[in-house]
């Protein structure tokens, strides 16, 4: 248990990349808010431990106006006071102050999130209705993908052998748009999403759905789109019968298990009442930001 | 708020000092079993099983000796044997398997090594060959006619005719009085409901652990923490076949106990991994072993029928109550059977429990053993007859509620109780007419919990300043330091904080039973009073020997000797003056007392939970809880409250989320705090705790045992106002979001007030 691994703590992107690449055992962390747990559960050790929290870039957020980059081992506790973050990306944010608890939100980040790929992630949802983009170092050098692409099952993503999420790019929302994101958990913290909804909503001048994007977590192998939840809502103000047709979208578009944490039908029934009240959430904040961009 | 009636006026009894081992705790400098090292110990672990029911083959632990580090290994066999009918065989074959393992994570070997990397990997070393047994896993398994049985000796108790092939049910407890079917054909209104309850955790936060210290002179120490120290010793000594006098056992704080440390798991191995290897060994438990090996509290299936009339007069009732107590016989029917009908005025009445064996882990206390799950059925069934009737719950509660000179179903005229007190409490408390908002419901439910008294010892040592240290045999696992200490205050006269109130291990104390039954502020209280007494008298005759009078002619008022005779006037002495010439009046001053204390007053809580419940989603939140308890005499206010507090945040979580969870195998699926769902500070409100107070006859100050009554009425009280928010009667625990969300459904949608 945590015995006999060696700890590595590159500053450089280019330092990591070389560790990796000369250790096949080597395991890069951020927070190790997974981590660890799953060691003391029984998951084999890894021979070194890569902390990526000492490289300047994993740790930043910035902004040039049009787009904020996020680096991908910034501890969530950091975006949950980030003014420009929080303004632009109210959902994001929310989810980012839902993982674990306060202790936990010091160490917990977006890319380890991610690249856990499990299922109940609180912020894969909001990345994803956000368009966010992830920069990924290898040893071929860096590429950047869809966050939506990162995952591909529960413990498994696309990042490849010696590869790691340096950053995250969001583009700054287009006038009349916001996010949000809503988790149903039995207790009121320190708990796994049962069911995760994340909406981002861009309405017209009239108050119209102009764009949405709808993302389910916990309720399928990875975060599940609703291009049925999306396509109700154009063009309708968000209530009533669009309402009615994101939840019963969002529903549908489920594919969960039973387990202890819930069961087939609850996690589809509550995927449909947590989206349309995330979408509900997102347009009010949409209204209120007007023209705001 | 405290509601009190005329009692005595007390000068440090019902004050609220500064606890004496709080700053010690609060900056984390206070000594739990796990802190306690020894220069070259050995970490000890146990190797457990992997299966619910199996027969073990053998055990090869050849190639964990040889591996690095390791200095012992041990298995069943290594103990003396131990046969069916053995005073403590349960505890003996829980703490280690001999033949058969019985749940998943039983203990079957234990390893000491020089780190506890290394004692883990020799665990794993250890070569168990086992011939797995289907196991049972429910009551309704337990109870099948071909069902395999754990125990090949269990042949039912109390079973009539008497059993004559061995079943899963170890005992079979029935009381009655009045004519059962005279009393339901009296009846304007009878309902019968059906409730399934899970097995939950005390969920201490502290795990397990010990370390022993076994010398060459087949003498050993153990420092643990646990809910008494001589139970350890003796537990101890009956598991190893030694005499009690080579085991000393020092109390380290304890984190948290509920009950769950009222039983032992570690130390007889740690003793015996210590005497094989001749160094000192520790034991901690990781999480993942507290869950599977230690503590849960029965799951159950109850039933019960209620005659009432139509004026609100309970004129019957009929209760059948199962109760699995793990993998061994257990209390937990018994208990149930005590309390069921216990605050309710019911002159016909029927009980039969039955106690049953499962392959989970063996049951142990957990604050009013039983109780919280019959008052469950018993205080929503209330609640439904009450609404049937067209009567106000508290209205049918007052009406029924039991109170001094009643009988009570085990038999007994209840003394001096306070139960109408406490309903009373809380229907004038601003509380019961609160309004409530969208979606919020309230439910009112009561408790009951006898409380035990046993033998109790106490040492008074007065210091050559005046000063005093008291000594008692009781851990302190809910301020009992802080309460010793005021009621000696009390008898001798002195500042609390000039006392220095101390736990004594097993050698420096008398005998003191379990703290259980909520009963060291009340028994080990007793026998402090007695000790301060004796010495208050001591006291007076050497103060006599220094003014030249009669001790008769000696008073003691407010901390001094005062002569009271007619030779003259002579100045007071203080304590601190009679300690320093103790020499020259007799040496040092000392007292003990040692008692079985009996009269320990029934304690009564009632409890006004307010919930909102997400109709869309089952989830329930708590926004407002004033719970109301008889306390008797609150020698510490503070800790009174506190015991409410926990009571009712532990009830919450037992009524909401607690749940063992099973596969199909028996392995257990939650064994960790992520999901086994304890409340977390925030899913709580400041819970109101209302102070009542009737003191309780029997005790010297008044006192009756708080520490478990509180978690008897959350449950029922949660259940009644999710009915009250929803229009939804949950009877199976836990009611989880997705159970309220099934039912809420099942009822045709959500059902807003």
């Amino acid at each position: 248990m945590l015995s006999a691994m060696k700890y590595a703590s590159p500053t450089t992107v280019a330092e990591a990349v070389d560790l990796l690449g000369s250790e096949p055992d080597a395991r890069v962390y951020a927070g190790a808010t997974d981590l660890i747990p799953q060691i003391r559960a029984g998951r084999p050790e890894p021979a070194v431990m890569v902390d990526l929290k000492r490289i300047e870039r994993l740790c930043a957020i910035s902004g040039n106006g049009s787009t904020y980059t996020v680096g991908a081992a910034t501890p969530t506790a950091d975006i949950c006071v980030h003014d420009g973050l929080a303004a632009a990306f109210p959902g994001l944010v929310e989810a980012s102050g839902l993982i674990g608890s306060d202790q936990i939100q010091s160490r917990s980040s977006l890319g380890g999130n991610l690249a856990n790929a499990s299922p109940a992630a609180d912020t894969p949802p909001s990345l994803i209705v956000n368009d966010a983009r992830a920069v990924i170092a290898g040893p071929g050098g860096e590429r950047t993908v869809a966050a939506a692409d990162v995952a591909t099952g529960p413990g498994t993503t696309s990042l490849g052998g010696g590869e790691f999420i340096v950053e995250f790019e969001l583009d700054q929302p287009p006038a009349r748009t916001a996010d949000a994101y809503l988790r149903l958990i039995p207790r009121t913290e320190m708990d796994i999403a049962v069911v995760g909804a994340a909406a981002r909503v861009t309405l017209d001048g009239d108050g119209r759905v102009a764009a949405a994007a709808i993302a389910l977590g916990a309720v399928a192998p990875t975060v599940v789109r609703v291009p049925d939840a999306e396509s109700a809502l154009i063009g309708n103000e968000p209530a009533g019968d669009a309402l009615a047709a994101v939840e019963a979208a969002a529903s549908a578009a489920t594919n969960p298990i039973d387990d202890k944490r819930g069961t087939v039908a609850y996690r589809r029934q509550v995927a449909g009442v947590l989206a349309r009240r995330a979408v509900s959430i997102a347009a009010e904040r949409a209204r209120e930001r007007g023209g705001q961009s | 708020m405290t509601v009190t009636e005329p009692k005595p006026s007390y000068k440090y009894v019902g004050t609220r000092p500064v606890r004496h081992d709080g700053l010690e705790k609060v900056t984390g400098r206070a000594r739990f079993a796990a802190d306690l090292n020894m220069s070259g110990q050995l970490h000890g672990i146990v190797v457990r099983s992997p299966h619910a029911h199996a027969r073990i083959v053998s055990i090869d632990t050849s190639e964990a000796e040889a591996m690095p580090g390791v200095k012992a290994v041990i298995i069943g066999d290594d103990f003396p044997a131990v046969e069916p009918g053995h005073r403590q065989y349960d505890m003996c074959i829980n703490v280690i398997a001999r033949d058969k393992v019985l749940y998943e994570g039983h203990a079957v070997a234990a390893v000491a090594a020089s780190t506890r990397d290394q004692a883990q990997a020799a665990a794993a070393a250890v070569k168990v060959e086992y011939d797995v047994l289907p196991a049972v896993l429910t009551i309704d398994q337990a109870l099948a006619p071909d069902a395999p049985v754990l125990h090949a000796h269990m042949m039912t108790a109390g079973a009539n005719p008497p059993a004559e092939e061995p079943s899963n049910i170890s005992n079979i407890t029935r009381f009655s009085g009045g004519e059962l079917d005279a009393g339901f054909a009296e009846a304007d209104l009878v309902i019968e409901r059906e409730f399934t309850t899970q097995p939950v955790h005390q969920g201490y936060i502290e795990p397990h652990a010990c370390v022993a210290d076994t010398g060459q002179d087949g003498h050993t120490t153990i420092w643990c923490s646990s809910q008494g120290h001589f139970n350890v010793r003796s537990s101890t000594a009956t598991l190893l076949g030694w005499e009690t006098t080579r085991i000393r056992v020092i109390p380290a704080e304890i984190g948290g106990g509920f009950g769950g440390k009222t039983t032992i798991y570690l130390e007889p191995l740690a003793v015996a991994l210590s005497a094989k290897a001749g160094r000192p060994v520790k034991m901690v438990m990781t999480r993942d072993e507290v869950f599977r090996a230690t503590g849960p509290a029965p799951g159950t299936k109850l039933r019960i029928k209620l005659g009432v009339q139509s004026d609100g007069n309970l004129v019957a009732g009929d209760a059948y109550l199962i109760y699995t107590n793990g993998a061994y016989a257990g209390p937990g029917g018994l208990l149930g059977a005590m309390t069921v009908f216990e605050s309710y005025k019911i002159p016909n009445f029927e009980v039969e429990a039955l106690d049953v064996v499962i392959n989970t882990a063996r049951s142990a206390a957990y604050r009013a053993p039983a109780a919280p799950l019959t008052a469950y059925a018993l205080e929503t069934m209330l609640d439904e007859l009450a609404e049937e009737l067209g009567i106000d719950a508290m209205d049918l509660r007052l009406k029924n509620a039991v109170a001094e000179g009643d009988p009570s179903t085990m038999g007994f005229p209840f003394a001096r109780i306070g139960f109408v007190e406490c309903l009373e409490a809380v229907r004038d408390h601003p509380h019961f007419t609160a309004p409530l908002g969208p979606n919020q419901g309230r439910g009112l439910a009561a408790g009951y919990w006898f409380n035990i008294g046993e033998s109790s010892s106490a040492t008074v040592n007065l210091n050559e300043d005046g000063t005093a240290t008291v000594v008692t045999g009781s851990p302190d696992i809910g301020g009992s330091r802080a309460s010793m200490a005021l009621m000696a205050a009390e008898e001798l006269g002195i500042d609390p904080h000039d006392i220095r109130p101390v736990v004594g291990d097993t050698e420096a104390v008398g005998f003191t039973d379990i703290t259980e039954g909520s009963r060291a502020t009340f028994a080990t209280g007793m026998a402090v009073v007695e000790a301060c007494r004796k010495m208050v008298v001591e006291l007076r005759g050497r103060a006599a020997k220094m003014m030249g009078a009669d001790i008769d002619d000696v008073d003691w008022v407010d901390g001094q000797a005062v002569y009271t005779g007619s030779d003259g006037d002579k100045d007071p002495l203080s304590m601190a003056a009679i300690c320093a010439k103790a020499k020259r009046t007799g040496g040092p001053l000392t007292a003990t007392g040692s008692l079985e204390a009996h009269g320990a007053g029934p304690g009564f809580a009632v409890h006004l939970c307010d919930v909102e419940v997400d109709q869309e989603t089952g989830v329930v939140r708590v926004v407002r809880y004033t719970a109301s308890q008889d306390a008797g005499t609150a020698i510490h206010p503070s800790y009174v409250e506190g015991q409410i507090q926990g009571g009712v945040a532990q009830g919450v979580g037992w009524a909401l989320n607690e749940e063992y969870i099973y596969d199909s195998d028996g392995v257990m699926e939650n064994p960790s705090f992520l999901d086994y769902r304890v409340p977390v500070a925030s899913d709580l409100p400041m819970i109101d705790a209302i102070i009542v107070e009737v003191p309780n006859p029997a005790h010297p100050y008044g006192v009756r045992g708080v520490g478990e009554t509180g978690i008897v009425p959350p449950i029922p009280a949660v259940a009644n106002a999710i009915y009250d928010a929803t229009g939804c009667r949950l009877r199976d625990l836990p009611m989880s979001p997705i159970r309220v969300l099934e039912a809420i459904t099942a009822n045709g949608g959500s059902n807003g007030s």
